[in-house]
This record gives C-alpha cells, structure tokens and sequence, in this order.
C-alpha cells in the first residue's frame, strides 16, 4: 500500500510537472497577448516527433536541444506571419487561427508520420534503474524527465526576475501599450514569448515522447485536460496553472492504480447504483476506466462552486 | 418626507490597499439636477460605478428611493428604475442606431425574454423607438451602424441608450466630454429636455455647463466630498477654489 | 435575407406602422416560399441516388450549422462541444425508434424530430446551466471540456452508446402513414427537407424576437445590456439550451437517414466540422452558415473521393478564410453589396474581369500546392503503396526531380503572377465602388 502510494505520488507529480510545463507557456501567451493558443498541445506533438526523427539520425542528445529550438522557432514564425496578421480581425478569429492550425498540424503529422505510433525510445544512456523503492524500480529516465522540468522552471524564473527582458515581459504581460510606449520592441517581445512558450511544449514533447506513446493523436488527447488545467487555475493565472496541473496530475494517476469499481467508491459515500438505465454500465466500470474523464468532472465541479477557477480573478 | 432617489451612507471603496473612495455621504431628493465636479483621479467615475452596481462597495451602503440596493447586480439596479451612461461612448458598435435604442427599451416595457413575438409587430417598442430618436435628433441616421457615427452623434446616442428605458434617475458621466461649443449647447439642451420630472446626476468638468444646469453641486476631492451646495455658494467656497476652480474664480 | 444579425436591414420607415398589406406579407413569405419550391424540385435535377443521400445530409447539416451560429454570430459564443447535443439528440431518436418499434406505438416517423429536439433542449439546460456562467474564451474551453466528457462518456456507458458498433434501427418498421415507409431515399430527403425548411423558419423567426435582438446587444456589448436591464448570462443560457433543441433534431434526422448512431457524433471532430462550416459561409449573417453547410458537405463527400488528405485541405482552408475573409463566403458577397443596390452593373462587370484575371494565377499557385502536399503524402506514408501518384489526371512520379522542381516553379511563379495582379483588382474596385457612390447620388 505505501509502496502504491509513494511510486503513484512520483508519478503523478512528475505528470503534473510536464502539464505545467506546458500549461505555463499556455499561460504566458494568454496573459501577454490575451489569445488561448488551441494549437499548443499541437507543438508538444512537435517536439516529440522532431525529437524522434533527429533522435534517429543523431542520437537523443542532440535531438534534446535541436527539436525544442526548431519547434520554438516554427512558433516565432506562426506569431509573427499568422496570428499578428489575425490579430486585427478579434479574439474570435485569434483563437480559431490556433485552431484551424492545431487541426492542420495534427494532419501534417498524420501525413508524414502515419497514424500509428513512432518507435522514440528512451536513450540506453537513461535506461537504467534509478532506485528501487519497497519493491520497484524506479526508471532513471522518470528521474531525468522531473530533474529537467524542476531545470527549466529555476532557469524561467531566474530569467522573468532577475533579467532585464524578464522585466520586460512581466511588464508586457499587464501593460503591454505603456511598455511599447517606452520604447520597447514589444512585437517583438510577443514573438520572444510565444516562441518560448512553444518551444517549452516542445521540451516537454521531446521527454514525455519515449515515456508516454508518440502518435499522431497526442495532441488531441492531450489538448483538452491543458486548457481544463488553465481554466480550473483560473485563466491567466500561474500558480493557478501550476496547482491545478499538480491536482490533475496527481488524481489521474492515483485513480489509475485505483482497482476499486466506481460501485465500491460510491457505495462507501452512500450512493446506491441505479436499477438500470443510461448511467448503469458507470457503476461497473473501474476507477481506473473513468481516470479519462476525472479532469473533466473537476472542470464541472469547479464550474459549479467557483466559476472563475483557484486562483482566478473576478471577469467583469 | 419622501425618501432621497439616491443616498450614499459612508461610501467606502478601495482597490487593494489604494483608497479610492474615503466615507461619501451623499442625499439627492427626486426630481433635483445634482452634479459632481472634482479634479481628475478625485473618483467621481468610481462614485458612478458603485451607485450603479458596477462595483461593490468596500463598505457603505447605496439606497434608491430608500431601499438598500448595495451589491445588486446592475441589471437589477437598473430595472428599478436607474440608468447610466458611460465616459467613453459605450454603446452596441454593429448594431444600428435604431437597434441601439430600441434594445434599450425592450425591459421597460415589459418584454424580457420573449422570444414569443415578432419584435416588428410591436406598435409600442416602434412609438417609443421613435420618440427617443427624435428627442436625441438622430432620427435620420437610424439606418446607420453605431460605430461609424461622428463622436458628438455618439455621445447623443450615449444620453438616448440611457434615457430609453424611462429611468426615473438618471447618471451622466461627463455628457459634453469632447464636444465644440455649440455641440455642448445642444448637449444640455437636450439633457434638460430629458431630464424634466426626472432625478438627474452629473458628472462635469465644464463649469458653464455645471453651473448651467444643476441645482446643487458637491465637490469631490481624493475620495471625500468637500463641499456640497447650491451653485452660488459654491463659486464662493474658498476650499473649492483652492482644489479645483482656481482661486480667480 | 441580408444581414439580419446587425439588423440594419429592418429599420422601418420614419412614422408609418406596417400595414399587412399584400406587398408586405409578399416580401415576408416570398423567399421562404422559393426556397421550399427549390427544396421540392431538387431531386428532378439531381437524380442520382448518392446526389440524394448528399442533399440529405446538406439538408441535416444545414439544421445543424444554423443551430450553432445562435450560439456564435448571434450571441458570440464560440463553443468546441455543439455535437454532444446533436449526438445525444441522435442517440434519444434511435433509442425511441426502437422503443416504438418494440412495442408497436402509433408513432409515426415523422414526428421522430420532435424527441430529437426534445434531447437537444433537455441536454442544452443541463449543460448549459454550468457552461454560460462563463463567457469568451473560459466557455470556449468549458465547451471543450463538456464534449470531451461527454464523448469519453461514451465508451464507459455501453448500454446507452452501444460501444464501438453504435445504436441501429430501422426507420421503415415505424407506423407509415399516407403510404410511406421510409425505405427510399426519396422519401426520407423530403421528410429531411420539410424539417430544415420548417427549423430554417423557426430560427430566423427568433431572430426577430426581442430576445432574438438581445442576443445581439449582448454579442456586441454585454456589460451594456446590463445597464438596460438585462441579465446577460440569462440570455446566453436561453439561446443555448434553444441552439441545443435545433443540434437535437438534426441529430434524429441523422439517426433516420443512416439508421445508425455512433459515439463519432458527439465528439470533437463533428463539433468541429459544424464549427468549420458555420465559419466558412459566414456567420455574420443568417444564410452564412446555410452557405457553409452545403460547401461543407460537399467537399466532404466529394474530395474524399479524389485524395486523402482532404482534411488537410479543410484545415488549410479554414486558417486561409480566418486570416483573409473571416465575415466567411457570406461576407465576401455582402461586402458588394453596396455596388448591387446601386444597380452598377456596367462596374460590377469589370470587377468581375478584374477578379478572373487574378483567378488564372491564383489557380496556377494553388497546383503548385497541391502537387507538394500529394507527393509529400505519397513519399511519407503511402511510400509502400509505389510512389507514383495521378494529379490531375496526370501521371507523377513522386520520386523523381521533375515534379518537384515544377511544383516548386508552380508555387513561386504563381504567388509571383498573383501579387502581379493585386494593383490591378484594387484599381477596378476603386473604381467600381466610386462610380457605384455617384450614380447613387445621381439617382
């Protein structure tokens, strides 16, 4: 049981350490330039086929650095020719810019990589066992995924306060005209963040790929628990996005180590199945089958009991 | 005595550790033109939004012809009978003028929701449609789509959105706000049509306007009201001289 | 049916009330009635019986596209979870169905729709009690979030979603009446085209409601329709649940054309088609979506013919009329307007020169892409297929240089061509439109 707890408790905050890899890029492009980027699970997609494929040619290491600065880049040219161009028609129109491109990436992979999986491996050089908990080997490549994402967010934070395009950005993330008033390129800074935003889903692409599957259908299985992240953390929000990221992450892996049927769960609440229709077959699944919909009833509970999500702000 | 239309009992707001409004007190019995004068950044626009219910207050409470309507949603405020317009032109941009005004009649006259009647078939959303273009004399541009209107056409449609619904009070934030000379005659022309028999609050930074119109006038400085009083006094009240008008009054 | 959705179109003449007088019921029923006339004698035209499963689901479709531009080009609402009403409006249809065959209800096919209709507004309340407690973006991603629970749903409840294979029924086993079992396609297009016409009606009738009005009001300035007294959030979950009532009976009409409902209806991927074809014909007017639906369809049924990647295709469309059109096909015809009632024809023409000179390039670039994605395509995936590919009708061997470097030519040389051509549309517009400006003067 506690070997249960403690290898699930790893698990999930490694899982909740990648989501907020990504939701933290998500939400910096949202804050600064007020558009939900549809497509930013796309370039987590990206990352990890990019990965693969160079991973093939060269070697993982060198795919580890070269896959996230060509994906970030390909985001910069999106920011700069596609959505600064949209930007003019409203933030509908931003948002279904994201989202025809989302759809057309995913396409483009489907075309040039197939539909089934890629064959990204875990590199020899990590795939050892790291330590061995009650009766578990923990692989050292979980080990290295986590030590990279705790990396990133040290070097990100560093960067937003203590640089001077850190300053900037915080700046440009509240008053973005003042700060292009004082002379700065904010343009550019916007090509900058979403470039960087991109580029961290990529990293996230790159080390999730050989752990979790790398198919065409990431994204798209992906996409929606990041923006239930983003919207249970309250838009806009980072430590929203990170508590919320930790929460989903966390739950999910715990339910699915979770063999109990929903019956034994919501029979120890209380709660009797029903006698038969629609929602019968609920009562006889595991928990382990709902683990795919559990961020979803987060979303509604949240919905219902504080609409503007942990740690959003009041919309007026 | 009858109830003031608007009370404010020690109106307290405060944006995270920035006291915007400091203890107003205000009463404005029916039928009185009120207006607001103060230096910029006094907090006449956040007096506006709380009374209206755009804000909640920190503390204090709001009372509309004596009932406490502190923190009601503006839509409730406004369907007991308070209507305001806005400092920068808040109207519907893609929507003609006619469609302007005449959302802004649907709930005064008892329609709500319905989506049980051909809105054309109406004979009394039209009349009262009508009325209120002729009275803001935008009745020939009711074709035209609101956000191509000139600024001053703009500002009439603003006072004409707030004035539809027949509110008996009515708030005005800085009506003649960017307009020429005579642009600012027709503007209080019209307010004064308008605002016959009802209760009217304004909000002006020019005094020939101010003093033009209102039959009393408080003085809002930092958050707190300094002097409040008819206009002659007023002119003469050294503290405002000093904050505001300038001592060569 | 000009640009109802900012309503410039209606405003009455100054002091004179409406008399129902022939001229005005004419003007009211006139484009209704030729609609229905043209509805009834498509089929002569198109007789083929795949053309006719096609005018059906361009039929459903339609339904389904105007349902959802209640949400987007009447009220602003941008959801990514519109199937799961016209999903679970299908699902209800094939349950009752097979209920009313199974116990041998005297119930009728046609009235099938209604319990469609009757899902779609049950399910819209539900949902849709939670989700229009947000606005803008936030309720687009709770949309997102609703479908993908909802779709999930569906593989956990068997019972109701009947797993992999779906929810079959047989629609000519219903009580006939006047003789009609359904069996034929024939019929089954007419008892389609009879609803779309009659839901059509219904949802442009709403849209000359008061609430049909505030709709817009909140779409354009929500915080002002608050200080005319309306609730905002009020009016979005009224037209919500009612864009739910008009998803649920395309939804039944779906079940009773293929007698077949799969979890496929609910998901994200239908969400988004109707989505993609609301967007595409416009939805800044009322017959936009109706445009989009039947491009939509069409290229659905047609390009998966000719290529597989026509999703592709779709996508790139869709981002294309985002940057470029994004008022949709509807838009760009709205925009001449101006020159149509000013009667300028002799313009009119030489615009349309203009544009057809531009077209000759313009086509030459989009082979160009086209040759690109195919061999690209034929390269990654279908590699083990033989690389030899037919565009066009011509032979290419994807392999080989040549037709890359002519692809490559074909792209360049015709954005080159096409930018060539821009100046010249922009001096026939300019000129259109000012002579268009005077001779309206001059009448």
């Amino acid at each position: 049981m506690l070997e249960l707890v403690t290898i699930s408790t790893l698990n999930g905050v490694l899982y909740g350490m990648l989501l907020f890899l990504m939701a933290s890029g998500l939400t910096l492009i949202f804050s600064m330039m007020g558009v939900l980027n549809f497509a930013h699970a796309s370039f987590y997609m990206l990352g990890a086929f990019f990965g693969y494929q160079i991973s093939q040619i060269v070697g993982f290491w060198p795919a580890f650095i070269v896959a996230p600065v060509l994906v970030g880049g390909i985001g910069a040219l999106v920011e700069r020719y596609g959505l600064r161009h949209v930007h003019q028609h409203g933030p509908v129109a931003e948002l279904l810019f994201t989202f025809g491109l989302a759809f057309v990436i995913e396409e483009v992979v489907q075309m040039i990589w197939g539909k089934g999986p890629a064959d990204y491996r875990v590199p020899p050089s990590l795939d050892f066992s790291a330590f061995t908990a009650f009766s578990t080997n923990y692989p050292a490549y979980k080990m290295f995924e986590l030590l990279t994402a705790i990396a990133i967010f040290a070097v990100l934070l560093a960067v937003l306060t203590r640089t001077r395009v850190g300053l900037i950005i915080q700046a440009s993330l509240t008053h973005s005209h003042m700060v292009a008033m004082l002379g700065h390129n904010v343009p550019r800074v916007f090509m900058l963040v979403f470039g960087v935003g991109t580029g961290l889903a990529a990293v996230a692409g790159v080390i999730a790929g050989p752990a979790l599957v790398t198919q065409s259908n990431m994204a798209g299985l992906l996409g929606p628990i990041l923006f239930v992240i983003v919207v249970v953390g309250g838009l806009g929000s980072l430590a929203g996005a990170f508590l919320a990221s930790l929460l989903i992450g966390l739950v999910q892996t715990f339910a699915v180590s979770v063999n109990l049927s929903v019956a034994d769960v919501l029979g120890g609440l209380g709660i009797a199945p029903p006698a038969g229709g629609p929602l019968f077959d609920l009562w006889n699944v595991t928990v382990a089958q709902i683990a795919p919909i559990i961020p979803y009833l987060l979303l509604v509970l949240i919905l219902i009991f504080r609409p503007t999500g942990l740690m959003g702000t009041r919309e007026h | 005595m009858t109830a003031p239309a608007i009370e404010l009992v020690d109106m307290h707001k405060n944006f995270g550790a920035t006291q915007i409004i400091r203890g107003v007190s205000l009463a404005v019995p029916p039928g009185e033109r009120h207006a607001i004068i103060g230096p910029n950044g006094a907090g006449k626009s956040t007096l506006f939004n709380l009374i209206s219910g755009r804000f909640t207050p920190s503390s204090g409470t709001v009372r509309l012809n004596g009932d406490d309507i502190t923190g009601l949603p503006p839509h409730q405020i406004n369907r007991r009978g308070l209507a305001r317009s806005f400092q920068v032109t808040n109207i519907f941009p893609r929507l003609s003028v006619w469609e302007n005004i005449r959302c802004a009649v649907l709930w005064s006259l008892g329609y709500k929701y319905a989506f049980w009647h051909g809105i054309e078939a109406l004979p009394d959303v039209r009349a009262r449609t009508e009325a209120i273009l002729e009275a803001i004399e935008l009745i020939d541009r009711r074709r035209v789509q609101a956000g191509v209107l000139a600024y001053a056409e703009q500002r009439a449609l603003e006072i004409g959105i707030t004035i539809a619904g027949g509110a008996g009070i009515i708030l005005l934030d800085e009506p003649s706000a960017g307009m020429s000379v005579a642009e600012a005659a027709r503007a209080v022309a019209l307010i004064r049509k308008v605002s016959e028999g009802r209760t009217l609050i304004m909000i002006e930074h020019d005094m020939g306007v101010v003093f033009d119109l209102a039959d009393r006038i408080s003085v809002l400085v930092y958050g707190q009201i300094i002097a409040s009083d008819i206009p002659a006094r007023i002119k003469q009240d050294s503290a405002v001289q000093t904050a505001y008008l300038g001592t060569a009054a | 049916m000009s640009d109802v959705a900012s309503g410039v179109a209606n405003v009455p003449a100054r002091g004179v009330l409406p008399q129902p007088g022939a001229a005005a019921v004419a003007r009211l029923i006139g484009p209704w009635l030729a609609l229905a006339v043209a509805f009834a004698v498509l089929p002569a035209i198109v007789t083929s019986g795949s053309a006719l499963t096609m005018l059906s689901m361009m039929g459903i479709m339609i339904v389904f596209a105007l349902s959802y531009n209640m949400l987007l080009g009447e009220t602003g609402l941008l959801s990514f979870g519109h199937a799961v009403y016209y999903g679970l409006g299908g699902f209800l249809a094939v349950h009752a169905m097979n209920t009313v065959i199974h116990d041998a209800l005297p119930i009728p096919l046609p009235a099938v729709p209604l319990v469609g209709g009757f899902s779609g507004l049950l399910f819209g309340i539900i949902f849709g009690s939670v989700s229009t407690r947000r606005a803008g973006t936030a309720f687009a991603m709770i949309s997102l979030g609703l479908g993908e629970l909802v779709a999930s749903s569906s593989l956990i409840l068997r019972g109701f979603f009947g797993g992999e294979e779906g929810v079959s029924t047989n629609r000519t086993k219903l009580l006939h009446v006047f003789g009609l079992n359904f069996g034929p396609q024939i019929q089954v297009y007419y008892l389609i085209a009879g609803w779309c016409l009659l839901c059509m009606i219904a949802m442009y009738a709403l849209t000359r409601t008061p609430f049909g009005r505030m709709c817009n009001a909140v779409r354009e300035n929500p915080e002002r329709a608050q200080f005319v007294g309306y609730n905002p959030q009020t009016i979005r979950f009224i037209a919500f649940s009612l864009a739910g009532l008009f998803a649920g009976i395309a939804g039944a009409l779906t079940a009773i054309n293929f007698e077949l409902v799969n979890s496929s209806e609910v998901g994200a991927a239908q969400s988004g088609l109707v989505l993609l074809a609301a967007y595409i014909g416009g939805i800044g007017s009322f017959m936009g979506p109706v445009i989009g639906a039947v491009l939509v369809t069409w290229l659905e049924v047609m390009l998966s013919d000719v290529t597989d990647v026509w999703q592709l295709y779709f996508g790139l469309l869709f981002i294309g009329m985002v940057m470029f059109a994004p008022n949709g096909i509807a838009g760009l015809i709205m925009i001449h307007a101006p020159l149509w009632q000013a009667r300028a024809y002799g313009p009119m023409l030489r615009l349309a020169l203009a544009y057809l000179v531009a077209l000759g390039p313009a086509l030459v670039l989009l082979a160009g892409l086209i040759l690109i994605i195919e061999m690209t395509y034929h390269l990654s995936v279908k590699a083990t297929e033989g690389t030899t590919i037919s565009v066009f009708h011509v032979t290419v061997e994807a392999m080989s240089v040549i037709p890359w470097v002519v692809a490559v030519i074909l792209v360049a040389g015709g954005f080159w061509l096409f930018r060539m051509t821009w100046p010249v549309v922009g001096a026939a517009w300019h000129n259109a439109f000012a002579e268009a400006r005077g001779a309206g003067r001059a009448k």
